[in-house]
């Protein structure tokens, strides 16, 4: 059975998107997204159904992950719906009930193990040498002190804990 | 002399070093001076990470922020998700006091602060907006004759609100700034697709994702182009590997990669070997 939940409007504020409240279900949104062309990705859809607080059909769908984040619709709303940001806020609800993907998930620990969302590679480290630049890139990847202080952020903010 | 804290993320240095390579050399020889954001991270890459979690997205992110902060430089990116990702979170904390606040008690258990104050610069834009075209003319000692894509990806641009580079419709930055090479910037349909890589689809829904891909490599075959011009790493590997897969074999170059043929660089320090689609020239 589909339950309105009227705490959700709030819960999606505290996340950053309470200004789906904006939204007047003009459909501009959907006819511009490239992703929807695809999928039965709906970004009007999403918008109402964040609105009806319709979370668990949300969280429990695929469509939200098909956004790539493009912007287009966003430029084109009427009404000035930061989408991006509301489709951001619901997938960071999602998460947080335990909604992952397996290879994002593998992103996310990536940045937790190297700092960084790919792993160096001895291909690479050659390829860099023969450029004349340095085998590690200056980054938090070459110094472990830096490496541990991203470690702390990562702990404060409970990310370690959420990628486990 | 121009001078920025150069932040190169993830793609780039570890995966097309060439382009790492190609923007130190094409700086320098117009006049900007790279100083390397020792210790900074990935952006946070705003596809997943942010998607995830955007507390830690923002305080990592803060983290990169406060470092070129404490060098007293603004940040050059050379990819269109850090840009995103720094410029967007930048702008958010200069926006909203109490956000900054609470990054900035997270930042102080490694001993830092972010006070507000760094810019966040793209390249391209960079060499559009302060360098110039005629500055970048005068340095061309290799006119190209090449018909090119001019790929912009979506982060260069958009949200244009708080951007405010070019018309993110139908925009021409990109296209002048191929122009200048001698190169041909081939008019085409949906300009402003997105490849395809963004929002975590590459990982998570690579059959979507290779969908808007094929949409623009179709785009581009009808134009007539025979290169992609590109202003980011993840758009440069999402058509140079995904293409393989669909039977296109365009050579994509990152607008660094063109300047420095343009300038006359050393093919051999392009990078072309960790190109996966071979670049002829
Ligand atoms: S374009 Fe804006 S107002 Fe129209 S349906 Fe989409 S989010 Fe709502
Ligand atoms: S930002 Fe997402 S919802 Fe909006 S047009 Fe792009 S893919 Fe579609």
């Amino acid at each position: 059975m589909v339950t309105l939940n009227p705490d959700f409007v709030s819960e999606l504020a505290t996340a950053g998107g309470e200004n789906a409240k904006m939204c007047f279900q003009c459909g501009t949104c959907t006819a511009s997204c490239p992703s929807g062309k695809n999928t039965a990705y709906r970004t009007r859809k999403i918008m109402r159904m964040a609105q009806l607080g319709l979370k668990d059909m949300i969280i429990g769908s695929d469509d939200l992950w098909q956004c790539t984040t493009c912007y287009t619709c966003e430029e084109r709303c009427p009404r000035g719906v930061p989408i991006v940001d509301v489709v951001i806020a619901l997938r960071n609800i999602a998460v947080a009930n335990g909604k992952m993907y397996d290879a994002h998930k593998k992103t996310a620990s990536n940045l937790i193990k190297f700092g960084h969302t790919v792993p160096i590679n001895d291909k690479i480290k050659a390829q860099r040498v023969e450029l004349g630049l340095p085998e590690v890139p200056p980054t938090v990847i070459a110094n472990e002190k830096a490496k541990a202080d991203l470690d702390v952020i990562f702990k404060a903010t409970g990310f370690t804990k959420l990628i486990g | 002399m121009a001078k920025y804290a150069f932040f190169l993320g993830c793609i780039a240095p570890l995966r097309y070093p060439g382009i790492e390579k190609s923007t130190r050399v094409v700086a320098e020889a117009l006049g900007i001076e790279l100083v390397d954001l020792t210790n900074a991270s990935c952006c946070p890459a705003p596809g997943v990470i942010r998607a995830f979690d955007k507390k830690t997205w923002i305080a990592a992110a803060a983290r990169n922020l406060a470092l070129a902060e404490k060098n007293g430089l603004d940040i050059l990116t050379i990819c269109n998700g850090c840009y995103g990702s720094l410029f967007d979170a930048a702008h958010e904390l200069s926006e909203n006091k109490d956000l900054l606040a609470d990054v900035n008690e997270i930042l102080s258990k490694i001993g830092l602060e972010y006070k507000g104050t760094t810019k966040v610069r793209h390249f391209a834009e960079v060499l559009y907006n302060d360098i110039g075209i005629e500055a970048i003319r005068s340095k061309i000692v290799k006119p190209l004759e090449y018909e090119v894509a001019a790929f912009y990806g979506c982060h260069f641009l958009k949200p244009s609100k708080i951007k405010q580079l070019d018309d993110p419709e139908n925009p021409h930055i990109l296209d002048e700034l191929i122009s200048v090479t001698g190169a041909k910037s081939m008019p085409r349909k949906q300009k402003v697709l997105c490849c395809g890589a963004g929002g975590g689809l590459r990982a998570g829904f690579p059959n979507n994702a290779m969908k808007l891909t094929e949409t623009n490599l179709e785009n581009i075959k009808e134009s007539g182009a025979k290169y992609i011009i590109d202003v980011c790493p993840f758009c440069h590997l999402q058509f140079d590997i995904g293409q393989k897969d669909l039977g296109y074999t365009f050579p994509v170059l990152h607008l660094s990669q063109l300047y420095g043929i343009a300038m006359g660089m050393d093919v051999k320090e392009l990078g072309l070997s960790a190109h996966q689609t071979p670049v002829t020239l």
